[in-house]
């Protein structure tokens, strides 16, 4: 018999065995949740550690030092970077356009117009609803003019990126423990680039900021991270490649506290969300740093180009690290990044910034109004 | 939710089935199956209409044979027509002819271009060539140490004359890699460029320039295989901005389905050259279009499966465990040998992830799959790791006293300990007559199960199955399906050119959900229908 065979059969018995008794055990689990919940009152999650009056990071962070790149204010690179949005040759708002401005709004135009938001990567159930809603609006509404048209497409685009979501970013220190901000992602998205541009955001705002590379894994990965820091004059904490990257961070925390800094910021190798070791891996870097501080915000990082496999990243990523925001990245790219949308939706984890180029200060917080209005802007 | 076409069609087909010849509103029901689930696999819209086109005509059209069961001819077409464009014109690198060779990559950036140089060069060295990696990727802090550390690992060199951060050209860089490499004689140089996006003009002009200076045999489009929609965009401005002979997807050891790969090929109608597929230097793989293409139609991509196996699996392990299996009726495979199992099967990826790919999954035990909490089988093991080494080899010596024991060693409870017992005894049985070739006798549905989470579940499949089954065997067919399929296969091969790449095969039967509605507890030996790639592998192993 070919060693095959005992392959497919031993994964046969390990279902056979592991889904008997772990929905066993998971029922169990449910039942003394419940039971917990009973008994006890949940402790407030909030509750972790009171502000002190007398040590708030108050006193403003050292002013950069000379020679040292200034990153540019919050308020001109949102404005900045909200033109680029909207100049672009946008593929979506042509096509919503084109949408509006025909006379009669037979199938044809409705199938472009399908065929526009799916090739935005928004995915076939969110476009086919959304759709499937416009059409009903426009027809009980009686729909006689573009902008009433455009009202109404602005209001379901609205609804679909949800405003309501807290974006948020828990970076800054409340109490004693700094903030700790842990990046996260598959390989290649720009988690180290994000890093170094939100070390120059909070930099910008006057925070005083601490970097840990805890990707030990790619090459020169973590001297990629320090010289982003040296531009603004923010330390990395660092091991040796091939180092425990939970040791690393771990040190950086430890730093962090030690120096009395407003935020640390965690980068991490990239990962295959299907590399079951490397999520552990990635479980224990969070669990050893919660030892000193506890983790405010995990970003996790998606490209906009990604497809359809961004909400399966996502959802493992949530399981394994408890993700709090989304980054996305390569937006000045051709792609839109429709797949946030149905990241959001399914798992509410809201997008709270948008990398917009390969510029040091193209990091941009996520604005759904001004999002959607870039998308309409004719 | 539908997680892959085989379910789609699974469903659409229930209502095909039977009628024994495709009416044209069968077909358009069918067509938007494939549709949604092309447009899933993140298949550009443009090419997919154009497939469904197609594969509409080639329905309607006269290969229609009434004789064959229509949705094994619409997935067999599907399947042919993707493996059509897939594999158009496969083809690995062409050398130069006065040496050295020179090989360019480009794509976007975090497409894998560094890592892939590695790889590249790792895998030309072991041809027999002594390649240059060229960090012409100026651009990135530190993408010229990267391309160090990986020429390092690669065991190649590299020529790296500026220190990059934004310093230096990379024209120049790319130009002067060429003396050195007359110079020291190296046959084939790999310039990595910096990632770009296709919109982005100066960087474009940039890459042309590069091209121009160095002339490369071969320029090859680095694209990651989870890339959306976009993809086209990005491969046409590619194409028109610098020009590439040939593809290499990349990151294809994650779960996106790489419909990219197919809207290239189509689209701008160059071969994919090479696949990549993990962290290592070795994980590098010139292109199979036959198995991309179940792939992107979410076909339990077996033979990813069984590849990983046989990276994670200790072969003289295997091998013993088996051999347990096979004699006294499995008596002798013990809780030790499965948690042993357990282990490797954990490190080949998600539990939920792995039983997916099997085939013949319907959504019902999908969905139980899902709810797997990889957390509650460390219980398992938990349990069986309380145990003495004894215990393990032969649980049956677990009495009362021995189950209370486990039990507080564990943290667990012996009502737990007594389910996991049970199930493992009654999952040896299973298994072993199943290696042997035997029909087991109806296995039980699982305990701890709520009730009708498993249509059919509990009862050990319906008695129409068993019939059937019984059908089957009277035919004096093996019982063994893999003896089976092997004794069809080999009467069937003289006929077919192909047998072994008839997906209809392993839908006709395999992916019945009424088959398989009843999951693992209905599930019979002689239903369980191998996919034709296994199928293959097993004829080799003969």
């Amino acid at each position: 018999m070919d060693p095959i065979w005992y392959i497919v059969i031993a994964v046969i018995v390990v279902a056979l065995v592991g889904v008997g008794v772990g929905v066993g055990l998971r029922q169990r689990a449910l039942e003394q949740k419940r039971r917990a919940e009973i008994e006890e009152p949940t402790p407030e999650p909030g509750a972790e550690v009171e502000p002190e009056p007398g040590e708030e990071p108050a006193e403003p962070a050292e002013p950069v030092e000379p020679g040292l790149d200034e990153p540019e204010p919050p308020k001109s690179r949102l404005q900045r970077l909200r033109a680029r949005l909207a100049g672009q040759n946008n593929a979506l708002s042509r096509g919503l356009l084109s949408l509006l401005s025909a006379d009669k709004l037979d199938e044809d135009t409705w199938d472009d117009f399908e065929a526009t938001l799916i090739s935005s990567d928004l995915g076939v159930g969110p476009t086919t609803e959304l759709v499937d809603t416009l059409r009903t609006r426009f027809k009980v509404e009686g729909v006689d003019s573009p902008e009433k048209a455009r009202e109404i497409l602005r209001e379901e685009l609205l609804k679909l990126v949800d405003p309501t979501l807290d974006r948020s970013l828990n970076i800054r220190s409340e109490g004693d423990d700094p903030a700790v901000c842990l990046v996260v992602g598959v390989n290649g998205t720009g988690k180290t680039t994000t890093v170094g541009k939100l070390a120059r955001v909070l930099v910008a705002e006057d925070a005083k900021v601490l970097l840990g590379a805890a990707d030990t894994f790619r090459a020169a990965a973590a001297e990629q991270l320090q010289t982003w820091g040296e531009r603004v004059g923010v330390d990395t904490v660092r091991g040796a490649e091939g180092s425990d990257p939970a040791s690393v961070a771990f040190n950086a925390v430890d730093a962090g506290v030690e120096q009395g800094v407003d935020c640390v910021i965690v980068d991490t190798a990239g990962r295959l969300h299907t590399k079951t070791g490397l999520m552990d891996e990635l479980g224990k870097v969070k669990r050893v740093i919660e030892k000193k501080a506890p983790v405010t915000e995990v970003l996790l990082v998606i490209d906009a180009t990604t497809g359809q496999n961004g909400l399966i990243q996502a959802r493992i990523f949530r399981e394994v690290v408890d993700v709090t925001g989304i980054v996305l990245t390569k937006l000045d790219g051709s792609a839109k990044g429709g797949i946030i949308v149905q990241v959001q939706r399914e798992l509410g984890v809201p997008v709270k910034l948008v990398g917009l180029g390969e510029g040091a200060d193209d990091l941009a917080p996520f604005d759904v109004e001004g999002f959607v209005d870039a998308l309409l802007e004719e | 939710m539908f997680d892959t076409l085989q379910d789609r069609l699974a469903a659409t087909f229930k209502n095909l089935r039977g009628k024994g010849k495709l009416t044209e509103a069968d077909i358009d029901a069918t067509a938007r199956e494939i549709r949604i689930a092309l447009l899933e696999a993140d298949v550009n819209l443009g090419v997919v209409k154009e497939f469904i086109k197609n594969i509409k005509e080639r329905c309607l059209g006269a290969e229609v044979s009434e004789a064959l069961n229509p949705s094994q001819q619409i997935i067999k077409i599907v399947n042919e027509e993707l493996v059509d464009i897939l594999g158009g014109d496969t083809r690995t690198i062409r050398f130069a002819k006065k040496p050295p060779t020179v090989i360019m990559l480009a794509g976007l950036q975090g497409a894998g271009k560094t890592t892939l140089a590695g790889k590249l060069a790792h895998w030309l060295k072991s041809e027999g060539h002594s390649p240059l990696l060229v960090a012409a990727d100026l651009q990135r802090p530190n993408a010229v140490n990267q391309l160090q550390v990986v020429a390092g690992r690669a065991g190649v060199h590299c020529f790296a004359p500026e220190p990059g951060n934004g310093v230096g050209d990379p024209v120049q860089v790319a130009r002067a890699s060429i003396d050195e490499a007359d110079r020291r004689l190296y046959d084939v140089v790999i310039v990595d460029t910096a990632g770009r996006l296709g919109v982005d003009e100066v960087l474009m002009q940039q890459a042309a320039d590069i091209k121009a200076a160095v002339t490369p045999d071969e320029v090859l489009f680095v694209v990651d295989a989870m890339i959306g929609q976009d993809a086209v965009n990005t491969a046409q401005a590619f194409a028109d901005g610098v020009g590439y002979d040939g593809v290499v997807l990349t990151k294809l050891d994650g779960d996106a389905r790489g419909g990219a790969a197919l809207s290239i090929a189509r689209v701008i109608g160059k071969p994919i050259m090479f696949a990549s597929s993990g962290e290592g230097m070795k994980d590098f793989d010139v292109f199979h279009p036959e198995r991309m293409a179940s792939r992107i139609l979410g076909m339990g991509d077996m033979l990813t499966l069984i590849e990983q196996a046989e990276k994670t699996f200790d072969e003289e392990k295997s091998r013993k465990a088996h051999e347990k299996i096979v004699t006294k009726g499995g008596s002798g495979f013990g809780l030790g040998d499965f948690l042993e199992q357990m282990k490797m099967i954990r490190k080949m990826g998600p539990l939920s992830k792995l039983f997916g790919m099997l085939p013949g999954m319907d959504g019902a035990m999908k969905d139980q799959l899902n709810n797997i909490d990889e957390k509650e089988v460390d219980r398992i093991e938990a349990i069986i790791l309380s145990m003495t080494p004894a215990e393990r080899d032969d649980p049956k010596i677990l009495n009362g006293s021995r189950r209370a024991r486990i039990a507080k060693g564990s943290g667990t409870e012996v009502s737990e300990v007594n389910n996991l017992v049970n199930r493992f005894f009654e999952a040896r049985k299973v298994m072993s007559s199943f290696a042997n070739g035997q029909m087991p006798a109806g296995m039980p549905g699982m305990p701890g199960m709520p009730q009708g989470a498993l249509p059919g579940g509990g009862g050990g499949g319906s008695k129409k199955q068993q019939q059937k089954k019984r059908k089957k065997n009277a035919k004096g067919v093996s019982g063994n399906p893999a003896k089976r399929r092997a004794q069809e296969a080999r009467k069937n091969q003289p006929a077919a050119k192909e047998p072994a790449s008839d997906p209809a095969a392993a839908f006709g039967h395999g992916f019945d959900p009424k088959q398989f509605g009843g999951g693992f507890g209905g599930q019979k030996p002689g239903d369980f229908d191998i996919p034709p790639e296994l199928e293959k592998m097993f004829k080799q192993g003969k």
